[in-house]
């Protein structure tokens, strides 16, 4: 589904990734752990389409399909869902405007009708009680004065309206408190299908006793210097990340990841 | 103040006017037309009550000794009437308009009084049966038959710091007249609208005038249109005078439409007595040159003035608010709101005052202004400013000019939503508070459906809202 080559990315000539690969395949939950800087956000950014980073070496492939050629537009009507780590605030424009013209933008481009008044309302209500929003932050503008747990709530909710094919959580964990982190995981959980895939990006392992995850990669420096399974995480939190960034600044030789490659 | 642009301030001192206060008598040029306009019209003058005899001819003189601005003076550091005051314009006096001209300027259901030039046009007027206590007629007839309301013509619209005022006080030949007796509430939307008529052969001028006089406990909505007919380069120098009786509530949207040859420098003027709560909106959309001074002075306590604004501008626009808000008396609030969406070369200028009179305690006074520029070679010179000589007052003001979210667009786009759609969106929901905030729904809704049409994808926006 999702094939990274080689990738580097730089931003005003600072190279932030150095080199990553990483395959994910439908119905797989990849984690990307990693110090503060070493990259997780950078990544996700440039997988959605963000231009300020150049990317300078490497490939993408999204079913196939060279993906950095693909505008942001065109990566979300293809299936791709970013949750951002910090949801932008759109002073005007009303959340369920906002969700409805871009929920009518993906339906047209894969082909199927618009939905009404009726049916949209009817689908986003469904999801609404799925990550327990309270339906009056339907009609407020997009983000404005939400809670940061709101904030990350609604990004599941437009996730869960958008019905991706494989979903980016940037940090949608951090500043929440365990209730909220509760209800988005369980929100992440209930859309798990075998069609779906997620790259779930944190600081932190706790999120990970939640959204149990196929795959765990560490990211420093911009390279990923370590993969594995779920107790890779486990490893981390007890350890903390000092060990694998001297292990990655030693010159010890960083294997790319292989885990889940082959797709 | 806030210099906001891709390109540098460009002054073009070249064209500043520079311009001989007095007109030499015999001499052909611009300023001895209006000289050889106001002569003309001494018989007019002398069928006229006393009073506005004698007002018109301290107007013209002052007229004479003003001259007209330029950009030293600090009122018109960004806007060049030099090209106006080089101009030799005659009145506009063909009436060549028919109804379908003016229909599409025309709100539905609303009581409306045309004026072509300036002058009524009866034939093209629609009155209708109009609450009593609700006088609304032809300013010129007014003053014939004596209507005392009349009184109240010039009376607060000063014309010593302003040319154009003065030009307008000396020369207008018609005008609207809307009185408002004592507890009237009319529910009807009420319209004037001034149309000018180009023509290609000459540039013209009009002198469009409205006298808005809203007694004690009195009620309605009014609007001002400007709009234009037919080719070539006109001028429009209007001044709306709008008296406020105590505790009077009285919407009034003032809506600049006219095309890309025809300007206009105008002074709106609001006097409001103790309780009145007067909403104003100033709208631009069309026009080459719009300069509007909006002046309101809150002469009583516990005045509630609303005085909002949006301007769209393209093109080679120029568009100029002054906006001078005076706090005379305790308890009164004003609020100001102006929006502006810039695309191409236009420019914008907002200079706002608000000064606070001793002895005007407890004013609430807020002002501020925003400006969205869709275009690198936009350009927005806004600069609010307070002068309170009271100590226990409560005074705000702002403005900001930016360009579009870069982040916001990118969010958008990341749920699939196109770019231009995005774009779009975020330019519609800039402008959305000052309209959402009209209360008139036939006036909101035309302007929600004006902004929508600019837009690239307004269709997308009007699909999603």
């Amino acid at each position: 589904m999702l094939d990274i080559q080689n990738l580097h990315a730089s931003v005003d000539g600072n190279e932030i990734l150095r080199g990553i690969s990483l395959a994910v395949r439908p119905g797989e939950v990849h984690a990307i752990m990693g110090p503060n800087g070493s990259g997780k956000s950078t990544l996700a950014q440039v997988l959605a389409g963000r231009d300020e980073y150049d990317v300078t070496e490497g490939k993408v492939l999204y079913g196939g399909e060279d993906l950095l050629e693909m505008a942001p537009e065109d990566r979300a009507r293809e299936g791709i869902f970013l949750a951002f780590q910090y949801p932008v605030e759109i002073p005007g424009v009303s959340n369920t405007y906002f969700l409805k013209a871009a929920l009518n933008a993906v339906r047209r481009h894969r082909g199927l009708s618009e939905l009404d008044a009726v049916d949209f309302l009817r689908l986003v209500r469904e999801k609404m009680k799925m990550v327990k929003m309270d339906e009056s932050l339907l009609q407020r503008p997009v983000n404005e004065g939400f809670s940061g747990g709101e904030k990350k709530r609604n990004e599941i909710f437009h996730m869960a309206v958008l019905d991706p094919k494989l979903a980016i959580l940037d940090e949608t964990d951090s500043g929440l408190d365990i209730d909220a982190l509760r209800i988005v995981a369980d929100g992440v959980n209930s859309l798990r299908s075998p069609e779906r895939a997620f790259v779930v990006i944190t600081h932190y392992q706790r999120l990970l006793n939640f959204i149990v995850p196929d795959f765990v990669h560490v990211l420093v420096d911009g390279r990923i210097v370590r993969s594995g399974g779920k107790e890779l995480a486990f490893e981390l939190e007890e350890k903390g990340y000092g060990w694998l960034e001297q292990e990655a600044r030693g010159g010890a030789s960083a294997k790319p990841a292989t885990v889940g490659a082959g797709a | 103040m806030q210099d906001v642009s891709a390109e540098a301030v460009m002054q073009d001192e070249s064209a500043e006017a520079i311009v001989a206060p007095t007109p030499a008598a015999g001499t052909a040029g611009p300023l001895q037309a209006y000289a050889d306009d106001f002569a003309a019209r001494a018989a007019a003058r002398a069928k006229e009550p006393e009073g506005l005899r004698s007002l018109r001819e301290r107007a013209f003189a002052r007229f004479a000794e003003l001259g007209f601005p330029t950009m030293r003076q600090e009122a018109w550091r960004f806007t060049n009437v030099g090209p106006i005051a080089r101009t030799t314009y005659a009145r506009a006096t063909s009436r060549a308009v028919t109804a379908a001209d003016v229909a599409p300027w025309l709100y539905a259901g609303a009581a409306h009084l045309v004026f072509v030039d300036g002058v009524f046009a009866p034939a093209l007027s629609a009155a209708g049966e109009l609450p009593a206590g609700v006088t609304f007629r032809s300013l010129r007839e007014a003053i014939a038959a004596g209507d005392p309301a009349v009184a109240h013509l010039g009376r607060h619209a000063g014309f010593d710091d302003a040319p154009f005022a003065a030009l307008n006080t000396a020369l207008f030949e018609d005008g609207a007249l809307l009185h408002l007796a004592r507890g009237t509430v009319c529910a009807q939307l009420l319209q004037v609208l001034f149309l000018s008529t180009g023509d290609p052969a000459e540039p013209r001028v009009s002198y469009p005038r409205l006298l808005v006089v809203a007694d004690e406990h009195s009620s309605a909505v009014l609007v001002e249109r400007y709009a234009t007919v037919g080719e070539g380069e006109t001028l429009a120098v209007p001044v709306s005078e709008l008296v406020f009786g105590p505790d009077a509530v009285v919407d009034h949207y003032r809506l600049a439409q006219e095309g890309p040859t025809n300007a206009q420098v105008g002074l709106q003027q609001l006097h409001c007595d103790r309780g009145a709560h007067p909403t104003s909106y100033s709208v631009v959309t069309g026009g080459s040159l719009v300069r509007q001074d909006v002046r309101a002075i809150l002469d009583g306590e516990g005045v509630d003035a609303i005085l909002n604004g949006l301007y769209l501008t393209r093109g080679r626009q120029h568009v100029d608010h002054q906006m001078y808000v005076e706090h005379r008396a305790p308890r009164c609030g004003s609020h100001e709101l102006y929006k502006g969406i810039l695309e191409e070369r236009s420019r914008a200028v907002f200079n706002g005052l608000i000064h606070v009179l001793p002895g005007a305690q407890k004013t609430d006074a807020k002002q501020t202004n925003r400006n969205l520029l869709l275009s690198n070679e936009a350009l927005v010179n806004t600069n609010p400013q307070l002068r309170i000589f009271a100590d226990d007052v409560k005074c705000t003001h702002g403005s900001t000019v930016g360009q579009l979210d870069e982040e916001a667009v990118f969010y958008l786009r990341s749920r699939g939503i196109g770019e231009e759609a995005a774009k779009s969106l975020l330019t519609y929901a800039f402008a959305r508070d000052v309209i959402d905030r009209i209360k008139a729904p036939a006036i909101r809704h035309d302007l929600e459906e004006l902004l929508l049409a600019r837009l690239p994808k307004g269709d997308v926006v009007r699909q999603a809202i």
